[in-house]
Formats: C-alpha cells, sequence, structure tokens
C-alpha cells in the first residue's frame, strides 16, 4: 500500500497549521476527504442534481439512480444483500435515535431491562438512558476490565428475562478496543433468542472490514463522516422484519404510500423511515467514499492501522510519564489512542501539539461514564487512518516531549492535587 | 504557545486561595462546557458602610444597606493549566474589592492580568473562572 499516493489525495493534509505541515491525528472524531468524494459531490450539483423519487424529468431520475446506486455501494461494503435494509439518516446518532423512538418506545416497558457498556459513547447512552427514564425500564451497564475489554462474566449476569435490548460498540472511541462482537452476540442470543441487540459501529466501519449480517445483531449504526464520506449522512440498518413492524420514525414527504383526509399508509423500506428531502449529495459521497476504501481494500486498511498503532504504542510508552489507556496489544485495538502525560490537562496536552501543527482531540471524547469509571476527567486522544503515515508518529512523539518541556515535567516537582 | 510562560505554569503548580473556606458565605460553581471540568469558588463577604471602614461582619448576614466587599476568597477544582492559573490570577485580584466591582470584570480584564493572548479553543477554558464569580450575587 502506498502511503504517500494516498496522501495525495487529500488536498488538506497539505495545510499548513502554525507554519507546520498538518499532521491530522483527530480521526476518531472525523476523518479527512480524498478528492474523488470531494469530486463527487461536486459533480453531482454540476451534473445530476435534482429532487429525488417520483420525479419524471431527467435530473430527477439520474438523481434517484444515483442515490439508489450509493444505497447499494453501502450495503455492499458491510456484507448486507438487501439494500432497503440500509436507511439512510443524518448520523450514528439519528440512527441509534430512530431506534430508540420507533422501535424503542413500543417495545420496552416498565421494569424492562436494557443491557449497555460503560465504554458507550454518549450518543448511545444518553438516548437509552432517558428511554428508561420515560418508561421506567432500567438501566443496566457493563463494566470493562483493565484491557477496555467488556467484561464477559458481567455481561452474562447482567441478562435476565426482563432484557429487551443490548446495546454495545464496536470499536471503543476512547480506548480503541474492538469488542468481540460475534461472541458477545451469541451470548446473548444463545440463551435469549427474543432479545434485541443493537451495535454501534461508528469507529468499526471505518477502520475493520465489517460484515453485519455475521455477526447476528438486529441493527447496526455506522456514520459516514468518519469513513472518508460526507458530513450529514449515516446509516442505520436493521434486520428487515423488525424494521417493517416498526412505525415510522419522522412524517412527511418521500416516506409515505398513500395520504387521504384521515389516514396515511407508509411507504416501502427503506423509504418508510427517511422522511424530507435526503441528504441525497450526502449519499452519493458516501458511496464515492465506499468505492475509495474498496479499491484499497479494508484488509488493508486494517494491517495499516495495526503497523502504525504498534508503531504509536511502542513510542509512546517509551516516554516517562505517559499513561495509555486501554489494550497495547494493537492487534486487538483500533487506531484509537488514548493518553495522559503527567499531570498534564489533555487540553494544555492538545495546545502544544496543536502549536506544531499536530491535530489531537482532548476532553471527554463524549464518554462521560466512561471517563468516571477510569477515574480520570480528561484525556489526550491520537487516531490515525489510513493517509497517516510514520513520520507523523514521529512528531506527536516529539510533541509530547514538547508538551513535558513546556510543563517542566521531568523536574520531578510536586504538583498539586 | 506564548500563554504556557513561567507565571502561568507557577499559578498552576502552585495556585492561589486553593481550598474550600468552610463556612464560606456563598459558594458558586462553574462546568466548563468543553470538557466538563468544574471550579467552585468560595467566599466570605463583609458589609462597609463606608469606603475606608473596612470592618469585618461578624459573621451570618451582612447588614442591609452597606456595600459587600469581599473578605475571603478560594476555590477548588481541576482544570488544565490556563483554567487553573486563571482561577488562582483572578482570586488574588478580587480579594478586598467590592462585589459590585468584580461583578464588572470583563473578558478582557481577564486577558490582560493572565497576559493572553489566547487561542480561541481555549477561551472556555480563560474565563471559567470569570463565569464563576459572575454568579455573585450579593441581596442587597
Ligand atoms: C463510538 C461512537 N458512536 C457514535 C458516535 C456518534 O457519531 P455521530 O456524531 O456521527 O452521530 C461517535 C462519534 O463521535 C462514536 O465515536
Amino acid at each position: 500500500m502506498n502511503i504517500q499516493k494516498i496522501r495525495n489525495d487529500f488536498p488538506i493534509l497539505k495545510r499548513k497549521i502554525n507554519g507546520k505541515l498538518l499532521a491530522y491525528l483527530d480521526n476518531a472524531a472525523t476523518s479527512q476527504k480524498p478528492k474523488q468524494v470531494i469530486d463527487m459531490l461536486s459533480h453531482y450539483y454540476s451534473k445530476h442534481n435534482a429532487n429525488v423519487h417520483r420525479g419524471i424529468h431527467t435530473l430527477s431520475v439520474e438523481a434517484t439512480e444515483e442515490l439508489e446506486l450509493a444505497r447499494k455501494k453501502v450495503a455492499d461494503f458491510v456484507g448486507v444483500s438487501d439494500p432497503s435494509e440500509i436507511v439512510f439518516v443524518r448520523n450514528a446518532t439519528e440512527a441509534i435515535n430512530l431506534v430508540a423512538y420507533a422501535w424503542g418506545r413500543l417495545n420496552i416497558e416498565k421494569g424492562d431491562e436494557i443491557v449497555l457498556t460503560v465504554a458507550e459513547h454518549h450518543s448511545n447512552f444518553v438516548v437509552w438512558q432517558q428511554l428508561a427514564m420515560e418508561n421506567g425500564a432500567v438501566l443496566k451497564i457493563v463494566p470493562i476490565d483493565e484491557n477496555g475489554e467488556v467484561d464477559q462474566e458481567a455481561f452474562k449476569e447482567a441478562l435476565t428475562k426482563k432484557t429487551k435490548l443490548v446495546t454495545f460498540c464496536h470499536v471503543s472511541n476512547v480506548l480503541g478496543t474492538i469488542n468481540p462482537v460475534e461472541k458477545l452476540v451469541s451470548i446473548v442470543k444463545g440463551q435469549w433468542s427474543n432479545v434485541i441487540i443493537l451495535i454501534d459501529g461508528a469507529q468499526a466501519v471505518p477502520h475493520v472490514p465489517v460484515d453485519i449480517p455475521r455477526i447476528g445483531c438486529d441493527f447496526y449504526v455506522f456514520t459516514g463522516h468518519k469513513m472518508l464520506g460526507p458530513t450529514g449522512i449515516g446509516v442505520l440498518w436493521g434486520k428487515r422484519e423488525i424494521l417493517e413492524e416498526m412505525p415510522p420514525f419522522l412524517f412527511g414527504g418521500e416516506m409515505i404510500s398513500k395520504v387521504r383526509l384521515d389516514n396515511s399508509t407508509w411507504n416501502e423500506l427503506p423509504w418508510k423511515f427517511e422522511a424530507g428531502t435526503p441528504n441525497i449529495a450526502g449519499a452519493i459521497g458516501l458511496g464515492a467514499a465506499v468505492d475509495y476504501l474498496s479499491k484499497i481494500g479494508m484488509e488493508n486498511v486494517r494491517a495499516h492501522e495495526i503497523e502504525l498503532t504498534e508503531y504509536a504504542i511502542s513510542r509512546l510508552s517509551g516516554i516517562q510519564d505517559i499513561r495509555i489507556l486501554g489494550q497495547k496489544d494493537s492487534k486487538k485495538r483500533g487506531g484509537v489512542i488514548s493518553f495522559n502525560v503527567g499531570n498534564i490537562h489533555a487540553h494544555d496536552v492538545a495546545s502544544i501539539l496543536d502549536s506544531e501543527g499536530i491535530a489531537i482531540r482532548s476532553g471527554h471524547h463524549c464518554a462521560q461514564p466512561l471517563m468516571e469509571f477510569l477515574g480520570i476527567s480528561s484525556a489526550a486522544r491520537a487516531s490515525s487512518y489510513v493517509y497517516n503515515n510514520f513520520e507523523e508518529i514521529d512528531r506527536l512523539v516529539e510533541g509530547v516531549m514538547k508538551v513535558k518541556k513546556t510543563f517542566k515535567i521531568n523536574s520531578k516537582h510536586e504538583i498539586h492535587v | 504557545m506564548d500563554i504556557y510562560r513561567e507565571e502561568i505554569l507557577e499559578h498552576w503548580q502552585n495556585p492561589q486561595n486553593y481550598g474550600v473556606i468552610s463556612h464560606a458565605d456563598l459558594v458558586v460553581n462553574q462546568i466548563n462546557p468543553l470538557c466538563g471540568d468544574e471550579v467552585t469558588f468560595y467566599f466570605k463577604i463583609s458589609r462597609v458602610s463606608h469606603p475606608r471602614g473596612v470592618k469585618a461582619h461578624p459573621g451570618g448576614v451582612p447588614a442591609k444597606g452597606k456595600s459587600a466587599m469581599i473578605r475571603d476568597v478560594s476555590f477548588t477544582g481541576s482544570g488544565c493549566a490556563i483554567s487553573t492559573a486563571s482561577a488562582s490570577i483572578l482570586s488574588e485580584e478580587i480579594r478586598g474589592k467590592s462585589v459590585e466591582s468584580v461583578g464588572k470584570l470583563t473578558g478582557q480584564d481577564v486577558l490582560s492580568l493572565i497576559g493572553g493572548p489566547v487561542a480561541p479553543a481555549r477561551l472556555k477554558c480563560a474565563f471559567l473562572a470569570l463565569e464563576a464569580i459572575r454568579k455573585l450575587k450579593v441581596e442587597n
């Protein structure tokens, strides 16, 4: 895999930040976009733009075809044979909310239990917390072990005959842990085949080969902007029979079959869940992103991630006073590396790295329950993608050395609290 | 990063007025939405009848009709260097000042006190203490 050739596809990587070449290591927040995706958006708006569905004129037919072709590409990318199970939404957050509103509010009642892990992103935590508060359901939070992996004993114990929904992330956005999703699904379904399982794949689909049907879950969500696609386009996958039974989430145009004065009937899947004019360009852009990733090959994307992560962890752990969170074995984790340097606050680490042109994230990473569980208030997070190279990891390491130097962390000072 | 000067790092390592005032008259608290970091300020308030006659109130609610003064102040909370230094410097600045004048402190004042400039992304950190102090209200 020729990383330099890939880098040349990403115009933003030529940018200078504070006089230094950008080293973009905030990919867990959002990825950069290759010119193939950027050009596709421009091509769509220049050549095919029209509203989709039911249009008779040529442009409308073209736009509809392009949108549905994108759906087919996305379905293929995650091993789904029936594109009508792919619902386009705004992002992973909206996909989870859609399930909570359309499925959760009908199926989760007082006393029912929702099982999730302490490592969930707020979008897969607050949604269920609020539903539980509203319906009087019980939220059961499964802890993780020292490697950041779901505690399987606790997971088994949390399951009871009252469990209605089990949800967990495929890859953690803080610890990078790759959860053994097939194993977790079989633990649930082996004993309680009626329990519905939702997997948050926001950090997985961009980085590892994902074959959704093989996992055996009922819902799987992901988000386009973290996988080279545009913002504002995400995906909900659901098993056809479950999606068919679910009522619509939003009402309006596109999602109806027939509207009478006193009642309406709903369109077929997936359009039943796509009320209003969809993000046509976004979906087409996501289709281009998926093409780009497929051309490289997700196996290669993952292999590069393992190499970079291994290098980064070995170099970073050589620095005194650095604490890396989670799993050390790069084969068992994604390219997300969260760390703290001495007592220095993550924001200060990020500010100093920014002065060197290095973009990382700092804070609680929308996972406050996890931060509380780990007993920290914040962490710095460097996360790589297919265009990152070893040189950028070297710069990250040098940047961290500069942080230590600025804060005189070697001088054995006792620092307050 | 110019902001990480000796003085700022000194305040970060040895924040002034750090700790709890156990019988504080007023306690205010502010969360930084950026990171969830929190700062809590504790105040002892006195009433003075005329500008030079600073007289500590023997406790309880200060008498009405007199201007309120910050007799003692402290803060707690764990934050970044910028928010900690700004809280520390502000606490020194406002001790002995009237509540009214403290209410008029601006973001610009804070930046000059900490010797800015602060990158736009970090203004919330620099202003965390100010936002807390602005909640200080003394009934007249
Ligand atoms: C694990 C995980 N789940 C969900 C999300 C939410 O994605 P979005 O903001 O695109 O809805 C994110 C993104 O930050 C994430 O990392």
